[in-house]
């Protein structure tokens, strides 16, 4: 049953506070965020040996970005187990999805001609 | 008859029903997204020495979209804060600064990054013919250094003439500062400013060109993808930016009125929407742009 309208109207202090104490923690992490992207910028002129070092080096710095996203803005740190379920079944999958695309670089008609 | 669920959780999900149906959605979207980047992978590591360009993109303004992006993400969540606290007119404030960044972010894109690139032109050299092109190119003072080959002379055509059968010579009137100074030890990589294009009258044999086009989708697997990926993504920023629209108009205020929690709810569901449109620019960025 849904609870009546004006049940829900009243502002739940104890959520209306919850919510209030993460709202510094946002700032820091758009913050660090912004931060995050100027260095990936700085770094990617950086000569770190390699091409490949230096994809290795942005690709890391972007999974932390996209991580504080997830877990932060999205509410992962602490969400119900249905969601890390689906997302457990997505990220089987994604893997997979990567997994077979480096599969294809050992194609022998690839590799022989 | 009430849609059941909508503001308080299924008792054994532990969530309301939106909340579900939205990562069901995302979850279909990494895949969708993981096609692509897959695509890309595999684009990028079978290109052949020289076919992947560098630093065509212009590395300042995507700095900037994409720090006008992360702004939204912080701006939406605190909407979404405000209206837990009850405070509408927060809600308000802090809406309407994320509609403005997303529309500022397509702006920037539409207006001038991509039409930047339409009149961008590229003539890749045949192998053969890579020689001649020396004095532009620099491949020996390349090969020295053991860096990868210049195939293709990219810069500004006369408007129509890469169209003109009749002529036997794409004439460049400006072509990009690479071409200029090829063995300046500057343009072995791309800078963070753009560098700006060189006057130089060059013709390019068509019968030494293996291809030639504007930056255009079809001008190679880069753009191609290019093209298919930031589109995509601002079709996702489009239509997060249209259910924002809808819920600062006054059918936000409206529902709000009517059940402040339900409100809630939905700017919750499309600001996980928007948080991932974000996550998605966070991997585009410097794949297209910085490396």
């Amino acid at each position: 049953m849904e609870p009546s309208h004006e049940h829900s109207h009243a502002v739940d202090h104890e959520a209306a506070h919850h919510v209030n104490s993460h709202v510094k923690g946002y700032l820091l992490v758009g913050g660090l965020l912004a931060f995050c992207t100027l260095l990936t910028v700085l770094l990617s002129y950086v000569n770190f040996g390699t091409q490949k070092a230096n994809i290795v080096v942005a690709m890391l710095l972007a999974t932390f970005k996209a991580g504080c996203v997830a877990l932060i803005f999205m509410h992962l740190k602490s969400e119900k187990w249905t969601i890390y379920r689906v997302l457990l079944i997505t990220v089987f999958f994604a893997i997979g999805l990567f997994a077979l695309t480096g599969l294809a670089f050992s194609d022998p008609i690839r590799l022989n001609f | 008859m009430e849609i059941p669920h909508t503001v308080t959780a299924r008792p054994d999900t532990g969530l309301y029903n939106a909340k579900i149906g939205i990562w069901l959605f995302l979850a279909s979207e990494v895949m969708l997204f993981g096609g692509l980047f897959s695509a890309y992978v595999f684009l990028r590591v079978g290109a052949l020495p020289g076919y992947w360009p560098h630093g065509l993109l212009n590395v300042p303004v995507g700095t900037f979209n994409t720090l006008v992006l992360i702004g939204s993400s912080v701006t939406v969540v605190l909407a979404w804060a405000s209206l837990k606290m009850r405070k509408f007119g927060q809600y308000k404030l802090w809406m309407g600064i994320t509609i403005l960044c997303g529309a500022l972010f397509l702006i920037v894109k539409l207006t001038y990054e991509w039409p930047a690139k339409f009149h961008h032109f590229g003539a890749f050299i045949k192998q053969d013919a890579l020689a001649k092109y020396e004095p532009y190119l620099g491949n020996n003072y390349l090969a020295a250094k053991g860096l990868p080959p210049r195939v293709e002379i990219t810069g500004d055509i006369a408007p129509g003439s890469e169209n003109d059968t009749n002529s036997k010579v794409y004439v460049f009137e400006k072509v990009d500062a690479i071409y200029a100074d090829p063995t300046n030890p500057e343009m072995d990589r791309p800078s963070f400013m753009p560098r700006p294009m060189v006057e130089k009258r060059v013709e390019v044999a068509k019968a030494d060109v293996e291809y030639a086009s504007m930056f255009y989708p079809r001008h190679s697997s880069y753009f191609s993808v290019y093209f298919l990926i930031t589109g995509l993504h601002g079709l996702h920023v489009l239509g997060g930016l249209i259910v924002f629209t809808y819920f600062w108009l006054p059918v936000g205020a409206n529902l709000y009125k009517k059940n402040p929690e339900h409100l809630a709810n939905r700017i919750e569901v499309v600001g996980l929407f928007w948080h991932f449109v974000d996550l998605v620019w966070i991997f585009v960025f410097p794949l297209f742009y910085l490396l």
